[in-house]
């Protein structure tokens, strides 16, 4: 079962953080912290796993991996393996890559409804539940064209980058 | 984007990309303009407009995961924002309903019937919002309303519903085990299905299903076996695999059957990960299979050459999986195993440091325990190695047991002790406690006791948190000792016979204690502790007290002893006791303690006794595991008994015995007597145990004062840093007995249903499918076809599955290990 699923910035921002267990938020906001003291100390070319029974729990393993400004981090147990692991951050950035064209972090902080929506087709419930990236394209994009009809209703702009004109 | 409170502003409410912008400019008062946005998102979200309500909650949600604002009280809004028609305001309910409710949460009742109309949608995505949102939050009640939505949904025709479903029978049949009898058909039905997606998900459930009761799904194997063969897809593939490693543990004869596909996979795949879950599985499960196991160390031989730090990684862990029962496999890869340690990266080298610690035998222990020292000095190096705990207790562990490289220990502990830059170091503290107990406990290895004297007094150690500045204080106090004891024989014409025994194994010692260098030893001990006398905690103080105390007993008879030549002074007398009483503390140290307590026959080695404390617990987990009677001690031969006991297990490192030992029979028979009630019936116990065939290698166990070197791996562990005595746990029968392993209370309900469930269906199925033939062999045995009868009669009527359940509860546990044993025949 996946436990957790981060997003940071090399500053230790957290651009997405989403826990399968349910915590308080102060507790969410250590975890973040505590994952980012250690990562931030990894050098370059080492492997992509970490032990952190400390910070999760008996049977936790991390699995992260440094995209240009942004770690990607899977927090999972032990019916998880681990390079499958690897692989599924792989499908979520290609996702990612294929929603936005050549996704920056910049996407990923100004379009959080976006970002859970590709992150919930592929990790349902703490389950791997979708590999395949067209088929999580496939559904987001639906959604997103719900999303848009259903808004779509009202007529006077709601926000106020609405009322700035569109 | 204007901040001010401006007409304009206060019409228009700020939507979440505004409220993120906002954030980004704000980069020094990002706390205030959090607050403000709270505040605002307070007034907004209280307005009955929904689309209002429900972008408030948006941004609710987002600092709430994103900045840790806590959002529960936001709950009720979050029922109502759900209620809306619109797609998008369900799913902004929805996303911060899964964020932020729990079980605790007090209107979490209110969302059921929204959830089960959203269930009901023929939207397919209204539908998977409900789902997920089910299957993060689901708790007992609402697990049990929305039971039978979920069961339809599980045959829905939508795939992309039908998968999410499945995801969410986990939750479901974690928290309402109930729900069983009505969703496991459905379930087991999809793990036939075409669909490489449902596959996927339902082998996905039944993995993290199996690794909490694996003896519930044994009667599923067929359907795994026959996946495991023909999939393709790695994805499922690993997960079959990981089910099979946890089945293959309670049946073995399942690991025969399983351990040719997996070799088939192993050589066939190009895939990493189902590799690496190939072999971790053969590893863990399969490892009495010979060609598997050969296969398997090969691979692993693989990874370790690899390039790739991951490979590496995942290689030296796999050793380590094995390396307990297997040990050639890693003396295989030694050079391997011992460049990793120098690797750069930390997770590699503590691996091969945990393989190293599990290769040490007689031969190759000094070296390994100078690998082991380096690597404690490197560890200074690492900011945030969190094994320093470990690395503490290795090294305790290594001084006591090996008497060889205590030199070397006392060496590396002086280094350590000596540098001021690792007292500031955190992470280095368990490690220089150890190096300060070693250095005391062996301060007679040592060539300059008053280096380390000073050492442990450096200023830097008020550093140190107080527990380990006790220790500190301790040592420098046996140091004390010893140098006075040296001292005091140097003065003596004849050296007492205790003294030499002492000394000559530390051959290297220097003893030539003068009065200056005695009394220098002493003033600088007592300046270095006399600021600590007044400190505020207690331990510290207490220590520091005690070493005055004794130097300012002493000092003026050291004057004394200048000048007069007496042989038996107070003070020397005095000596001895204190350097007796070091002795006696910590068994190993010198041969006077042996003199002064009587041992009582058949112990060996001293330190077991005070190691009891530490290794107490690690006695519990034995004797639950093994269901063993060996827990029949009485109560009046405790200590003596359970000592004797503990020094010869702990010599045959016997790793689980089940069978008790032959002079406790008539104890257990006993102790049968008295709890008969409680005891399973033994002759099934003793044909499972002996069936597996495995798990109980070192079966018997010889009477308490034969030490048979026959058996090469007790030997070998003997030096190992984790031994694994099986306990002697006082006549706790009734514990034992109701703590079963696997079955926690809240899975008992949960497993029992599973297998009623899977008992009357797997019967049905054996008729029905005929392709498990190649499988299940014929047979149904005679032994159990009175149960069987019963089972089939009523597989066909859902209804009176509920009598059933009662009746075959009870029967349910006596009669499982015969009826899984049938379907593998």
């Amino acid at each position: 079962m996946i436990k957790a699923v981060m997003m940071m910035n090399t500053q230790g921002k957290p651009r997405l953080a989403k826990f399968y267990d349910y915590m308080p938020v102060e507790k969410q906001q250590e975890l973040i912290r505590g994952v980012f003291s250690v990562l931030s100390s990894r050098p370059e070319n080492v492997s992509n796993f970490l032990e952190i029974d400390s910070l999760f729990g008996v049977d936790s393993r991390l699995v992260y991996k440094h995209y240009a400004t942004l770690y990607f981090v899977l927090v999972f147990d032990g019916s998880e393996n681990e390079l499958a692991m690897l692989d599924l951050i792989q499908v979520l950035v290609e996702t990612l890559d294929k929603c936005f064209s050549n996704v920056c972090e910049l996407d990923i902080v100004f379009n959080y409804s976006k970002m859970h929506a590709v992150l919930d087709e592929i990790v349902f419930g703490g389950q791997v539940l979708e590999t395949s990236s067209a088929e999580v394209m496939k559904a987001v994009e639906e959604i997103s064209k719900l999303e848009a009809a259903s808004n779509s209703i009202s007529l006077v702009p709601k926000s106020v980058s609405g009322w700035r004109g569109r | 984007m204007a901040s001010s409170n401006s007409l304009m502003d206060s019409l228009f409410q700020r939507s979440l990309e505004d409220l993120i912008k906002g954030i980004r400019l704000h980069l020094l008062g990002e706390s205030s303009f959090i607050s403000k946005s709270v505040d605002e998102i307070r007034s907004e979200i209280k307005l009955t407009d929904l689309s209002t309500k429900s972008i408030a909650l948006q941004k609710l949600s987002y600092l709430a995961a994103l900045h840790g604002v806590d959002m529960s009280w936001a709950a009720f809004h979050a029922v109502e924002v759900v209620s809306s028609s619109r797609f998008g305001d369900k799913r902004i309910g929805y996303h911060a309903i899964a964020q932020s409710f729990s079980d605790q949460t007090p209107v979490l009742l209110l969302i059921t019937n929204q959830l089960r109309k959203d269930l009901n949608s023929s939207n397919e995505y209204e539908v998977s919002l409900a789902l997920e949102c089910l299957s993060r939050i689901g708790a007992d009640d609402l697990a049990r309303d929305l039971t039978s939505e979920v069961f339809t949904l599980l045959g829905s025709s939508k795939a992309f519903v039908r998968k999410k479903a499945i995801g969410v029978v986990l939750r479901v049949f974690d928290k309402y085990p109930d729900a069983v009898k009505v969703c496991l058909k459905r379930l087991v039905e999809n793990l036939d299905s075409s669909d490489p997606h449902i596959l996927s998900a339902v082998v996905g459930v039944f993995c993290e299903l199996t690794t909490k009761d694996p003896r519930s799904y044994l009667p599923l194997a067929p359907e795994f076996y026959k996946i495991l063969v023909d999939s393709r897809n790695n994805w499922v593939l690993i997960k079959v695999l990981k089910i099979f490693a946890k089945l293959a543990l309670i049946e073995p004869r399942l690991a025969k059957k399983v351990a040719d596909p997996i070799c088939e996979h192993m050589r066939r795949t190009v895939g990493k990960s189902l590799l690496f879950e190939c072999i971790r599985t053969v590893l863990s499960s399969l490892s009495d299979q010979e060609s598997a196991l050969k296969l398997a160390v090969a691979k692993i031989r693989d990874f370790l050459v690899d390039d790739d730090p991951n490979l590496k990684y995942l290689g030296l862990h796999a050793l380590s999986i094995v390396a307990p029962k297997h040990l050639w496999a890693v003396l295989e890869n030694n050079e391997a195993v011992v460049k990793a340690l120098s690797d750069e990266d930390l997770n590699v080298k503590l691996e091969a440091l945990h393989l190293l610690m599990a290769m040490v035998n007689e031969e190759n222990v000094s070296e390994i325990s100078r690998i082991l020292m380096n690597y404690a000095r490197e560890m200074a190096r690492i900011p945030h190695c969190q094994r320093g705990q470990e690395i503490g207790h290795q090294m305790i562990d290594i001084g006591t047991r090996i008497k060889d490289v205590r030199l070397e220990l006392v060496r590396v502990s002086r280094s350590l002790l000596i540098d001021p830059a690792l007292l500031g170091n955190q992470f280095m503290h368990p490690i220089l406690s150890a190096a300060a107990w070693a250095s005391g406990e062996y301060v007679e290895f040592s060539k300059t006791p008053y280096e380390i004297a000073e050492a442990l007094l450096q200023p830097r150690t008020s550093l140190l948190p107080p527990s380990i500045r006790a220790i500190y204080i301790h040592s420098t106090f046996k140091i004390l000792v010893f140098s006075l004891r040296g001292y005091f024989t140097a003065q003596e014409p004849i050296s007492p016979p205790l003294v030499q025994e002492s000394t000559s194994s530390g051959s290297s010692a220097v003893n030539c204690f003068t009065y200056k260098s005695i009394s220098s030893l002493m003033n600088m001990i007592e300046l270095g502790l006399r600021s600590l006398s007044g400190t505020l905690d207690v331990e510290v103080q207490e220590r520091a007290k005690n070493v005055l105390g004794f130097i300012g007993m002493i000092e003026h008879e050291i004057a004394e002893k200048v000048t007069g030549q007496d042989n038996e002074t107070a003070v020397s007398s005095a000596i001895v006791f204190m350097e007796d009483v070091f002795s006696d503390e910590l068994g190993p140290v010198s041969s006077t303690a042996q003199e002064k307590v009587p041992l009582p026959d058949g112990l060996e080695i001293k330190e077991n006794l005070e190691d009891l404390q530490e290794i107490c617990g690690e006695f519990l987990k034995p004797i639950f595991e093994s269901n063993s009677n060996t827990n029949s001690f009485s109560a009046s031969d405790k200590i003596s008994f359970s000592v004797t006991k503990l020094s010869i297990r702990d010599q045959q490192e016997a790793s689980s015995s089940s069978s008790p030992p032959p002079e406790s029979a008539s104890l257990l028979a006993e102790h049968r007597k008295r709890h008969d009630l409680y005891y399973l019936s033994s002759q099934k116990k003793d044909e499972h145990n002996d069936s597996n065939g495995n798990n109980n290698t070192l079966n018997e166990y010889p009477p308490a004062n034969e030490i048979s070197g026959d058996s090469f791996n007790p030997k070998k562990k003997m030096n190992q840093s984790k031994p694994r005595p099986v306990v002697v746990k006082l006549d706790e029968g009734d514990d034992d007995l109701k703590t079963k392993p696997n079955a926690s209370s809240n899975d008992e309900p949960l497993s029992r249903a599973i297998q009623t469930a899977l008992m009357g269906k797997g019967m049905g199925k054996e008729r029905e499918k005929d392709n498990h033939e190649k499988i299940l062999d014929s047979g149904i045995k005679e032994q159990s076809s009175g149960k069987e009868k019963k089972t089939k009669k009523k597989n066909g009527e859902k209804s009176s599955k509920h009598r059933s359940r009662r009746r075959s509860d009870k029967e349910a546990s006596a009669a499982k290990p015969v009826e899984i044993v049938d379907f593998l025949l």
